[in-house]
């Protein structure tokens, strides 16, 4: 269960000791993904410390909340997070992408926490219905939480998933868009623009919030929004900078999928500092 | 002539079944219900079946959701769609996280006919077949498509079931259905024809004409291809010394496959391949397509008597 509720102040000064942990991990690991894990660093740490509730001492609770990764080569925040959750020793953080550990180089269920496997994006918005479908079945009131790339949302399927949402009324599904501009070949816009995002998601049928996804306010309200509208899932449009938190990463296309050197990552642990 | 049955009608019949003991049934189709036959489950469960549209890769992955959260999931469309439409959605959401999904593919082979070749699954088993924890069963008629469905239910992990869209002839006299275990549907060691799905009924044809020319054929059944009977593969092998593999699917990655591999690690001994070579199919009915791409008991027969080990 979120144990107790964090002000504000706490929930940055945690996000930022996720943003730490990310480093290390990534620099300990040789390889990985900083930029997308820094950007939806205060969207996930808010979610799993103030509104999600789980119990990391039963991952398998009947009635936890789910929240799945779609874009899966962001798991190094979802261990961190899930690491000062409960779910597992901090030391495993530094065993990452490492043979044998069980934390693969994208998300697999052999990680306490991790509901389903992703890192092909696209398919996990559908999982996340799935399991919405099976709240409603059973007339639980468990949430679905689903953290989806910009990038990722050229994926056809994610169009897919999204008419089907809105068609089966799942209002229990909140997907949260990290919406960094960046993708590994360039800019969003360059590549494949995805704009308009949010008239996009509102001709599906969805409710949209936009929001700086890097205000802690703003991403508490818009999670407490979603869960008071009823008959549409919503999506969580957040506006954030790739590899937020880091002088030299943010905004950098480059990092989307380059580990920190050790250099690089004492001069961002720094920069990171209490 | 025996009774005959169309698999998804049985199919549709099973499910409505075991929605009725179980709860945690969850159906999915994709704007095929109708033919899939899972409007029957539709009709008496409306609450826990869902209509996904024209969206099979949505469906697959949504249907790995669901199963998440501990319910047994059957999801169905045409075989060309469940296999090849959304074949990473399978890969990754069913079979690597090792969900309770089956999947129930109609209209499989090149017996589906007049829809022609983009309707014709012919590489369905093969794109299945190199998952890992997918089981895989291709039943020989109504009463079997029972057995397999009943069968998926009650273990756990991914399954593919693979149906005709035509109707079968049962077959007779084939003992009980144990799962991974294949059936002896007629004794002989002068050579052993190996088949699934149609065209076991096909090859029992061509075993009936062979018997009267003097030559006692073992015609297996091989209705699970994962996990694969090879003890029964072996025997085979040891004691006939020529194995006729039949199927309608392609003769790369399918049934055919799978008994060469058992073969030539243990005991390489001549197998011949039934099956579709390098082609796509076409418009035609069951019949004349099985005589075009070579499937029809005769060939079976032909391949027989050709390459039997004498003395």
């Amino acid at each position: 269960m979120a144990n107790k509720e964090l002000s504000l102040k706490e929930l940055e000064a945690k996000a930022k000791e996720i943003r730490r942990l990310i480093i290390e991990m990534l620099a300990k690991a040789g390889s990985g993904h900083p930029g997308g894990s820094l950007s939806a660093a205060d969207l996930i740490t808010a979610l799993y410390f103030n509104i999600l509730r789980f119990n990391s001492q039963n991952p398998a609770w009947p009635d936890r909340d789910r929240f799945h990764m779609s874009k899966g080569h962001c798991c190094p925040l979802w261990y961190a997070v899930l690491a000062q959750a409960g779910y597992f020793p901090k030391e495993k953080l530094l065993t990452l992408r490492k043979f044998g550990s069980i934390l693969q180089g994208h998300p697999d269920r052999v990680t306490p926490g991790v509901e389903s496997a992703s890192g092909s994006l696209g398919q996990g918005l559908s999982v996340a219905l799935g399991m919405s479908l099976a709240a409603k079945i059973d007339k639980k009131d468990y949430r679905v939480y689903c953290l989806l790339g910009d990038g990722e949302v050229q994926e056809g399927n994610i169009w897919e998933a999204a008419m089907a949402a809105s068609h089966f009324k799942s209002d229990n599904l909140c997907a949260i868009l990290d919406f960094n501009g960046c993708q590994i070949d360039g800019k969003c816009e360059d590549i494949m623009g995805v704009q308009p995002l949010s008239a996009k998601w509102l001709a599906f049928g969805w409710n949209v919030i936009e929001i700086d996804g890097h205000n802690m306010q703003q991403i508490l309200s818009a999670y407490n929004q979603a869960r008071a509208v009823k008959g549409k899932p919503t999506i969580i449009i957040a506006h954030t900078i790739k590899g937020k938190g880091v002088s030299f990463m943010e905004g950098v296309v480059g990092f989307h999928g380059r580990a920190p050197t050790q250099e690089e990552a004492k001069q961002a642990l720094r920069e990171l500092a209490e | 002539m025996s009774e005959q049955f169309y698999q998804r009608d049985v199919y549709g019949q099973t499910l409505v079944e075991l929605g009725a003991r179980d709860k945690n049934i969850v159906v999915l189709d994709a704007d095929l219900s109708s033919s899939t036959r899972t409007n029957l489950f539709a009709k008496q469960f409306p609450d826990r079946f869902f209509n996904f549209g024209v969206a099979e890769q949505n469906m697959m992955a949504a249907a790995a959701g669901i199963a998440s959260c501990g319910k047994t999931v059957f999801v169905s469309t045409f075989a060309v769609f469940a296999s090849g439409r959304a074949w990473d959605q399978v890969r990754v959401s069913i079979s690597y996280n090792n969900f309770n999904v089956k999947i129930v593919a109609t209209h499989a082979g090149i017996t589906v006919g007049p829809d022609g070749a983009s309707h014709q699954a012919l590489e369905d088993i093969a794109l299945m077949r190199v998952l890992p924890n997918m089981n895989i069963i291709v039943p020989c008629d109504g009463p079997q498509t029972a057995s397999a469905i009943m069968t998926a239910a009650n273990h756990p992990g991914p399954f593919y079931i693979r149906l005709g869209r035509s109707k079968v002839p049962t077959i007779e006299n084939k003992g009980e259905f144990k799962f991974g275990q294949a059936q002896i549907i007629t004794e002989g060691n002068d050579a052993t024809i190996i088949a699934c799905g149609v065209m076991v009924s096909e090859a029992l044809i061509a075993v009936k004409s062979l018997a009267q020319k003097g030559c006692k054929v073992r015609l297996i059944n091989m209705h699970c291809i994962r996990p694969l009977d090879s003890a029964a593969i072996l025997k085979a092998a040891k004691e006939t010394k020529l194995i006729v593999v039949c199927e309608e699917h392609n003769v790369i990655g399918g049934l055919a496959s799978s008994i060469d591999e058992i073969v030539a690690e243990n005991f390489p001994v001549k197998v011949m391949h039934i099956g579709i070579r390098n082609r796509f199919g076409q418009s035609g009915e069951p019949e004349d397509l099985l005589k075009e791409y070579h499937l029809s008991s005769l060939d079976i027969e032909k391949a027989v008597l050709s390459n039997i080990v004498r003395g």
